[in-house]
């Protein structure tokens, strides 16, 4: 698919990333040869796990991309790469809200990284005890990144916490609690409220129904669709939910072994699909 | 004197260490310099730190003054100036004015200081982002980063869900506008003490191995919000039973004979002062 026919050559990618990679180990020359074949993402020589690969990608304003793939095949470390959880080894990321793309984001200052994530970013993971600090009430938790944006108004704060936690459907009566005493799905839309604290241009949602019921999951993707629409937010999901994928994404990658196998529309994807890891993956889909 | 111990119970190496620590904090006021606190005749937590600080500053013409929660007679200040005295042999008083050392614990006292004397606190828990964040390296990392969202979070918490900061004492402050510290657990009403102060104020951790300092004429500022403005304790039309002081930091005692409640000065020798000077209005 020929991007730049699509949504018009004046049309800047919001995130865009190049060749980013992530590589647990020292690597040998033989694994950082250029088409190198792995043991999975593991040098048989070095024994340096290659968990991301050479990944690029690009995610346009107000667009879903999705990434699929199986357990370990690099799609997390990549999302924490980008919200910078994890040191990338190598890459290229930029954010055309942040400074207009002009500087790498992987080579900032770690006050500089701290504003990109506060203002620029907003993450979603799997596990809310990640994402979530369960000791404190969800309305403190929502604070917390307008507290590290310099915001010093309690009352600023409470209201647009009480807002956001409304549009996620935590009552106002809970509001004082803490996620620890919620359940699941009520802890991940805690975790989403609060990743839109500070109107990020760009959320990375990293399994965000997984192990949520059916109903949860259903009222969870809903909400994603509301935020996408109503505040034109760029969103980078991952997911190795198929129907999840369908579901939002307009555009999808597969990664396998740290590695983009195919890349395209979700439906050209899911219905016509090339490589023969992803013919698997649609295929087995129940 | 005991003379089995060298002068102020330290050998001179280790006194030099302490001051070699101290002088560091003075330079950076605010930041907690770690440094190998020594094992001691009392227990870690007993105020270790502060005895430490203290022992490695007294010189033989020194006087001292060791209060704890307000008290000079309490059990810990007691044993501090009996450990002090028994190793060094120099005077001690409860005299405010007279005293050129004040070790406290847990307050500052109400008769303001002079440039020439120096406020030795006690302090359980130096690191002010230990309850947001457990890990020694990362509190490191955030301040060197000058970031704070931890100690503000904690007091946004207490306001949602109290209406109000409940810090009792340890109220986290700016110090020369860039670090936030602990400043042990004095009651909010002594951390305006702290502000551009006379004296040198020297804190010290010895469980934790941390010495700080607030050095004279800095700046510290209580966090606060905008809307939520930093506010000290306050007692109503309170007066000290014994003195009749107000304006300064009252405890609440019941009689449990009566079961009436009253107010006495915290600060026994302020109180006991102004009961000798026959003043009875402040």
């Amino acid at each position: 698919m020929n991007d730049e026919r699509r949504f018009g050559a004046d049309e800047q990618p919001c995130l865009s990333v190049r060749h980013l990679s992530k590589r647990f180990g020292a690597g040998c020359p033989h694994c950082q040869a250029p088409d190198v074949r792995l043991e999975r993402n593991v040098c048989p020589v070095c024994g340096t796990v290659h968990a991301v690969r050479d990944a690029s990608l690009d995610v346009y304003p107000a667009e879903i991309v999705g990434i699929v793939g199986e357990s370990g095949s690099g799609k997390s470390s990549l999302m924490r790469c980008l919200y910078f959880d994890e040191q990338a080894t190598a890459g290229d990321v930029r954010a055309q809200p942040y400074d207009g793309g002009r500087e790498n984001l992987l080579s900032l200052s770690s006050q500089q990284k701290r504003l990109v994530r506060n203002t620029v970013l907003g993450m979603v993971y799997q596990n809310p005890y990640l994402g979530l600090r369960m000791d404190f009430s969800s309305l403190s938790n929502i604070a917390e990144q307008m507290i590290a944006a310099g915001e010093r108004r309690v009352g600023t704060m409470r209201s647009r916490g009480e807002e956001l936690l409304c549009r996620v459907s935590i009552p106002v009566s809970r509001m004082k609690d803490a996620p620890r005493l919620f359940s699941g799905g009520m802890q991940q839309r805690v975790q989403i409220a609060k990743a839109l604290s500070n109107n990020p241009p760009i959320l990375l949602l990293d399994e965000v129904t997984t192990g949520l019921d059916l109903s949860v999951q259903a009222a969870v993707l809903d909400l994603i669709q509301q935020i996408r629409r109503d505040f034109d937010v760029s969103m980078l999901v991952v997911s190795h939910d198929l129907g999840v994928i369908r579901m939002l994404a307009d555009r999808t990658l597969v990664m396998l072994d740290g590695q983009v196998i195919e890349s395209g529309l979700t439906d050209q994807i899911l219905e016509d699909p090339q490589h023969a890891y992803t013919q698997q993956l649609v295929y087995s889909l129940l | 004197m005991q003379r089995r111990y060298n002068f102020a119970f330290f050998d001179e190496a280790s006194k030099r260490e302490i001051r070699r620590a101290i002088l560091k904090g003075v330079s950076i006021p605010g930041y907690q310099v770690p440094f190998a606190s020594r094992e001691m005749p009392i227990g870690r937590g007993w105020g270790t730190g502060g005895l430490q600080i203290t022992l490695s500053l007294i010189g033989r013409s020194d006087v001292l003054k060791v209060i704890d929660q307000g008290s000079d007679d309490s059990v810990n200040a007691v044993n501090i100036k009996k450990l002090v005295v028994d190793t060094t042999d120099v005077e001690v008083t409860d005299d405010v004015g007279a005293a050129s050392i004040i070790q406290s614990r847990h307050r500052i006292p109400e008769q303001p200081l002079r440039t020439d004397q120096v406020l030795v606190l006690q302090v359980p828990t130096p690191e002010p982002l230990r309850s947001f964040e457990a890990s020694e390296a990362k509190t490191r990392v955030l301040h060197a980063e000058a970031d704070y969202t931890g100690a503000w979070l904690e007091l946004f918490d207490q306001i949602v869900r109290y209406d109000a900061t409940t810090t009792g004492a340890d109220h986290p402050v700016l110090v020369n506008g860039r670090y936030v510290m602990a400043p042990s657990p004095i009651p909010r009403f002594d951390n305006l003490k702290l502000n551009q102060a006379e004296h040198l104020t020297l804190l010290g951790a010895g469980r934790e191995k941390k010495i700080y300092a607030v050095p004279p004429h800095t700046d510290v500022k209580p966090l606060d919000f905008e809307d939520y403005p930093f506010a000290v304790e306050h007692f109503g039309e309170a007066r000290c039973r014994l003195c009749g002081a107000r304006d300064v930091y009252l405890d609440e005692l019941v009689d449990e004979a009566t079961g009436e409640t009253y107010y006495q000065c915290n600060d026994t020798a302020y109180c006991a002062g102004r009961r000798k000077g026959g003043v009875h209005e402040r």
